[in-house]
């Protein structure tokens, strides 16, 4: 008690208009401008219309924007404290899909993809992050060299990786994966257990191949080799990367991509984006995109190393590597560098879901940042 | 101070950490660009000569699914030409005064106008906008008609799934919607926006066949991509019109009649081919609406009616079968060497250990046989011949005549229900077989769950002669008719009937044609001897009479307090606590045809509920018979009439 009162002295509760003044607006302005391409290609894929995308997304985007400011000001104990809350009312809702999903007649599919099924998911990725970096921030070093310290991590890890993969949704699940190793990686977990944990999963891999459904195995193969059934499923990795090379260094200009507009391209608008920005604005209007997600990701780690609590270093650090890994998964997928993964461009790709979840993890960033200074305790807040 | 020093290490690990993963993240944008570097840049002249090559454009062509017809060859599924009119602006001379003209022929509200226009505005003048959806075949002929004078105006041709017949057919069609992706099997007709698969149902059981393969259409297209001409057309292959064994309208009279309660569903068979004429569970939904797409609302509401409309209650319900189960008691215990004409006096119930096991029949039946055991339905008399034959008989019998397994009818959801023995009891609940549990089995009571399918198929078997017949909703697929073709007329499609001789196609059971003969005559006086249980849903007229079994299946069993404060009667009972009423027949008695299997869920006693909408569908059933049209037609008012 007396140590986390004396903490507490030396951490003065934030006043709202502190809180205000300390918004980083350069990240403010960089997710902005991220937003604005992301209408732009709309408008055009569209045929140069704001209906039906752009205009909704801008609405989306405005909501967002409003979120994240939401989230932000609240005071990032808060965050720590009802961290587990968060991650278990996230598991029991994608629970929740997989019974609704089983009780049969094939229907259900379709309608919790309109209303639960990518909402749990997607909240996931960022409660699962939050979970760990609360779990993280009571481990010393000590504790991390024992392997026993994992066990409670890893079952965080596994059970909405196991829930998302039974949906079936192995894109999601990867990324759930892949985002935690990223977690326990700063966190301080022995190196040993990451070469432990690849040898195995390159073991696993030939297991997990049964696993596959049909078309999933299918994309696999297709990526190996595309040519070899050009209008069947290796059609999309072949159009996409038709439309991205032709687009050459300074692109065919704004609503003049042919190959996007000609509907060589599916999904224009949602997971194939990037090709169309690349085929009209070319590979300068690329790298310009890929320059601003760049700083995101910059000033993400710089909040981390900023933050002088364990748990807003971890967050900081884990839902950067998550963002990281949106935009790597889809822009490698577009360009053929990995099988076809259904993963929107954060930002960019029309759709509410994947919008609303990377903005709040914006918030959460920023809550980070505003409350940098806020020491918390190793083990915990007490019992306030 | 040793957490502050731990913190300052830990803060070090994690920096050098950071530094490292962001040193990875930054390998692996490098990677992004060096790629990006590669297909624009290098590659870059290779990708521009294959988008000039992109201007042949391949178009997949969605064939026509395949219809689904009854036995008589009418449409129970077929695809709606949904016609749109639309505009091409840059066909029109005068967008404005195209509209105008437009609107005097059809109605095109301000709405719709304002929406046009709109949409000209930001689409390249060659793209067609939509005017209006859905025509009628009216508005479509008079546009044809007016055609000349209106240029850029045409009419574009999709197509929908129809069920003519709504409701009654549901539950065995099932419906199309939209595909998930966990239904991409590789089919690029899949992968077309708006394209229906099967979800349940024959719609489902047999997508691959209705569905056909897809046609392309190679195009070539201008730089902006209008379409210059078409090079090459490949049509594809429509789908299979699939012909089912139903009669559309006795399923139609099925269903009305079961509408008349509350839950219930019922089964039409021919005893020899196995032919389903009809499977019916009321109430049921309109597959339509899943084809349009339905609220989460509206599917919640369907999912938690607790009147089932989505669970198919005639192969997915299980259901104590009660008295109706007796045949097979029978047949087991003369099996086992109990002659016909064994004699066991009914005091109303009978004692075992210290459990008193009751006749429905209060005060008893006296002294009786097998034939009146089973014309009375006699609780006691099957009480006695169950003990001789014993569990694992009676369930052989069972299983033998078709229940305890899926009957392997092509659709998805059935269910096996449960016929108990020694072994199943003690594999699945861990304990011995109890005396009293044989007891209750022999009256269709305790662990024994069946379908109504089944019992249907039980029935059939009894009524064939004791031939292992197996029921079927399919007759065969055939080649999709091109347009204005009729069907061709074959005595086999317009008489719908397949002869007697079917039967031999089925292995024989091995029931001893005496044993067959006492349940038979048994089942005959059920319900045309006045003392039978179902005497008052007899049918009159001779050539068309049935013979049946009615059976009570208890929901929940009335406590013993209950019994000792009075009478509690099953109608005082909450709905969801009364009995199921079961009813199974045959007909016509001495050459039998068809079989019916009724159960009305929570109806109260079988040969209330159940036996008179049985005696109605077999009068309808026999009356819609094409080989029957010789009988005199008009005995079927009168058996209707009666005892309603």
């Amino acid at each position: 008690m007396a140590v986390s009162r004396l903490t507490f002295e030396r951490n003065p509760e934030i006043s709202l208009a502190d809180k205000i003044g300390q918004i980083n607006w350069g990240l403010v302005f960089v997710i902005t401008l991220i937003a604005a391409v992301g209408c732009a290609m709309l408008y055009s894929a569209a045929e140069g219309s704001i209906d039906p995308w752009a205009s909704r997304q801008a609405v989306r985007f405005g909501a967002g924007l409003a979120l994240m400011f939401a989230v932000a000001l609240i005071d990032v104990r808060i965050w720590f404290r009802y961290a587990y809350g968060l991650y278990f009312g996230a598991l029991l809702l994608l629970g929740a899909v997989e019974f609704v999903g089983t009780a049969g007649m094939g229907a259900q599919r379709w309608i919790d993809l309109k209303v639960i099924q990518l909402q749990p998911s997607e909240v996931m990725k960022v409660a699962l992050v939050v979970a760990l970096a609360r779990f993280f921030h009571g481990q010393g070093d000590e504790e991390l060299a024992r392997p026993t310290t994992l066990v409670v991590p890893l079952a965080l890890v596994t059970a909405p990786a196991a829930l998302v993969l039974k949906q079936p949704d192995l894109g999601t699940a990867m990324m759930l994966l892949m985002a935690a190793g990223a977690v326990f990686f700063v966190a301080g977990a022995r190196l040993w257990m990451f070469a432990l944990a690849a040898v195995m999963a390159g073991a696993a891999v030939p297991i997990g191949w049964q696993f596959l459904r049909d078309y999933q195995r299918q994309r696999v193969l297709t990526f190996l080799d595309p040519e070899s059934d050009p209008l069947g499923a290796g059609y999309h990795i072949l159009q996409s990367k038709i439309a991205l090379g032709s687009g050459g260094l300074s692109g065919k200009g704004f609503l003049a991509g042919t190959q996007s507009h000609l509907s060589f391209l599916p999904e224009k608008q949602t997971d194939f984006i990037f090709t169309m920005l690349a085929e009209e604005f070319g590979m300068i209007g690329g790298l310009v995109l890929l320059g601003l997600f760049f700083l995101l990701f910059v000033y993400g780690f710089a909040i981390a190393l900023r933050s002088r609590n364990q748990f807003g270093r971890i967050l900081a650090i884990g839902l950067t590597a998550n963002l990281f890994l949106y935009v790597f998964i889809n822009i490698a997928m577009v360009m053929g560098l990995i099988p076809v993964v259904g993963v929107p461009l954060p930002l960019i790709s029309y759709g509410g879901t994947a919008m609303l979840a990377v903005m709040l993890a914006f918030g959460l960033v920023m809550s980070v940042w505003i409350h940098r200074d806020i020491r918390i305790p190793r083990r915990g807040l007490g019992d306030t | 101070m040793a957490y502050v020093h731990e913190d300052q290490t830990r803060f070090k690990t994690f920096s050098r950490r950071a530094l490292l993963l962001a040193g990875g993240q930054t390998a692996l944008m490098a990677s992004l660009i060096g790629r990006m570097y590669y297909l624009q840049v290098v590659e870059g002249e290779r990708y521009r000569t294959l988008a000039e090559d992109n201007r042949i454009n391949i178009r997949l062509l969605a064939p026509p699914r395949g219809r689904i017809v009854d036995r008589f060859g009418t449409a129970l599924a077929d695809n709606q030409a949904n016609f749109q009119v639309v505009v091409v602006p840059e066909q029109t001379s005068d967008l404005g005064r195209t509209l105008d003209d437009l609107s005097r022929i059809i109605e095109v509200s301000e709405e719709d106008r304002a929406r046009i226009l709109k949409e000209v505005r930001r689409r390249r003048p060659f793209v067609p906008v939509t005017v209006l959806d859905n025509l009628s075949w009216h508005d479509v002929s008079r546009l044809e008609v007016n055609a000349p004078a209106l240029p850029g105006v045409a009419i574009e041709m999709g197509q929908t799934r129809r069920y003519p017949f709504g409701e009654p057919m549901t539950q065995i069609l099932g419906y199309v919607a939209a595909v998930a992706e966990h239904e991409l099997s590789g089919d690029p007709l899949l992968e077309l926006p708006g394209f229906r698969i099967g979800k349940t149902g024959m719609e489902r059981r047999f997508d691959d066949k209705l569905r056909g393969t897809a046609g392309t259409s190679q195009v070539e297209v201008n730089a902006v991509g209008r379409v210059i001409r078409e090079l090459s057309r490949d049509e594809g292959k429509p789908g299979r019109e699939l012909v089912l064994s139903v009669d559309a309208g006795l399923q139609n009279f099925v269903h009305q009649r079961l509408l008349g309660v509350r839950s219930a569903s019922a089964v039409v068979m021919n005893v020899h081919s196995g032919e389903v004429l009809a499977l019916s569970s009321a109430p049921s939904y309109d597959a339509s609406a899943f084809n349009i797409g339905l609220s989460s609302r509206q599917w919640q509401e369907l999912a938690n009616d607790p009147l089932g409309p989505l669970n198919n209650k005639a192969i997915g319900g299980t259901y104590a079968p009660g008295s109706t189960f007796k045949m097979v008691v029978a047949l087991a215990a003369m099996e086992a060497g109990v002659s016909p004409g064994h004699k066991v006096f009914c005091p109303g119930f009978m004692e075992l250990g210290r459990s008193r096991f009751h006749c429905w029949k209060r005060h008893g039946h006296g002294w009786l046989g097998m034939h009146d055991g089973i014309k009375q339905s006699c609780d006691v008399y099957f009480y006695d011949i169950a003990r001789r034959a014993g569990i694992d008989r009676i369930s052989e019998m069972a299983v033998r005549l078709g229940l305890g397994e899926a009957t392997g009818i092509e659709l998805p959801g059935e269910r096996a229900g449960v016929i108990p023995t020694r072994a199943w009891k003690q594999a699945v609940i861990g304990e011995r077989w109890q005396g009293g549990e044989t007891l209750v089995t022999a009256i269709g009571q305790g662990f024994v769950l069946t379908t109504p399918l089944q019992l249907a198929v039980m029935t059939a078997r009894l009524a064939n002669g004791g031939f292992a017949v197996r029921p079927t909703l399919v007759r065969g697929f055939r080649d999709a008719m091109a347009e204005g073709e009729e069907a061709p007329s074959s005595p086999e499609a317009t008489a719908g009937h397949v002869a007697e001789v079917a039967a031999s196609r089925f292995a024989p059971l091995g029931i001893s044609e005496a044993h067959m003969k006492v349940v038979g005559d048994a089942m005959d006086a059920v319900s045309n001897h006045e003392r039978g249980t179902a005497y008052r849903s007899r049918i009159e007229e001779e050539a068309w009479a049935l013979a049946g079994k009615t059976g009570t299946s208890q929901v929940r069993r009335i406590s013993l307090s209950e019994r000792q404060s009075g009478v509690k009667k099953n109608e005082d009972l909450d709905w969801r606590y009364r009995d199921h009423g079961l009813f199974v027949a045959f007909a016509p008695v001495h050459r039998p045809r068809y079989c019916c299997a009724v159960v009305v869920e929570h109806g109260g006693s079988g040969s209330r509920s159940a036996a008179p909408i049985a005696r109605d569908i077999l009068i309808e059933t026999q009356r819609r018979d094409p080989s029957a049209s010789g009988l005199r037609p008009l005995a079927a008012a009168g058996g209707q009439v009666r005892g309603s």
